[in-house]
């Protein structure tokens, strides 16, 4: 058996396509695109979680803090989508 | 009789002392103020859980306090058919802890909104309804920067039906306009219920409405939820 190692597993929380985004809407109308950027065409805001977790490899990591999301509601299924990488 | 009603004080919350004051305006009330850690919260005839920033609105609006122990016990309490308002945080956690259905989010302006609104009844059957009628408009304010209320078409279909949006933002006249809607909030929805129809949340201010010396407007239409909730005990 391997012995565990901590592992950095990246949560990301965003609003889902539907409910809408102002911030980040306000962000790509307001500064990119007036600021000359146009080969960009859509910025998304979310919120970010760097979690550090115990564990004896890296899929284990992934599957216990997606477990965690899920039950401690990091992000409200009603209108968030999360992506959870290692 | 008297009538035991909580107000749930967490970490930042700040409309707390108003929601007592509030609720003293009736003379059959025993309103307290009860620390969230208080195993005694699920004794109460009715919980309020007021406004305010719990745990400072990390992670979200009323995320964290939607997994304190005070929110257990409110549960139990809803399971058993006792009345419960969470007003614009208190409303937040409810969302977050799942007794009330959809999301609440940033404000399409994405500014903080302060004033006072019209509302209208959509629902007089609930347990802080009941003693309204359906169409009427209410006077109240509202101060919140996350009170989008956000859900996907299904669920607002199944919401709108079983009659769980119990109040739309509108006009003077009862007419739900989109100038009327101050936040972007999907089809107007201001407050929604349970279906069982006892736990009632809302993003307007009851609590800041019911005196009409401390209202512009000389309004004291929040008491008329306060009095609902009385009526249901």
């Amino acid at each position: 058996m391997q012995r565990p190692q901590v592992f950095m597993v990246r949560v990301v929380v965003s609003n889902r396509d539907g409910a809408g985004d102002p911030e980040g809407d306000t962000i790509y109308r307001d500064l990119v695109s007036k600021s000359g950027f146009k080969q960009v065409k859509g910025i998304r805001t979310g919120k970010f979680l760097k979690v550090s977790v115990e564990a004896p490899d890296a899929a284990s990591a992934k599957t216990l803090v997606s477990k965690m999301c899920d039950e401690l509601r990091i992000y409200n299924p009603a209108a968030h989508s999360i992506t959870v990488e290692v | 009789m008297q009538a035991k009603v909580a107000v749930v004080r967490f970490p930042g919350s700040n409309c707390d002392l108003d929601a007592v004051s509030a609720l003293r305006t009736f003379r059959n009330v025993e309103a307290d103020l009860v620390w969230h850690e208080e195993p005694s919260i699920g004794e109460y005839d009715a919980i309020v859980l007021p406004g305010g920033f719990s745990f400072g609105d990390y992670l979200r609006a009323g995320a964290i306090a939607a997994r304190s122990p005070a929110l257990r016990r409110v549960r139990e309490s809803a399971e058993r058919g006792t009345p419960i308002l969470g007003i614009c945080n208190g409303f937040q956690i409810l969302i977050e802890a799942g007794l009330l259905p959809g999301s609440l989010l940033r404000n399409n302006s994405l500014r903080f909104v302060c004033k006072w609104v019209t509302i209208r009844v959509e629902n007089d059957s609930t347990s802080f309804t009941r003693g309204m009628r359906k169409g009427q408009v209410l006077r109240i304010p509202i101060a919140h920067n996350e009170g989008r209320f956000y859900t996907s078409e299904r669920e607002l279909r199944e919401l709108s039906d079983a009659g769980q949006a119990v109040f739309r933002y509108s006009d003077e006249r009862g007419r739900p306009t989109p100038s009327a809607n101050p936040t972007g909030t999907l089809d107007g929805i201001a407050g929604v219920c349970n279906r069982a129809g006892n736990v009632v949340g809302l993003m307007p201010h009851p609590e800041r409405a019911t005196e009409p010396i401390l209202s512009p407007f000389g309004s004291a239409d929040g008491s008329l939820i306060f009095r609902s909730m009385l009526e249901s005990i």
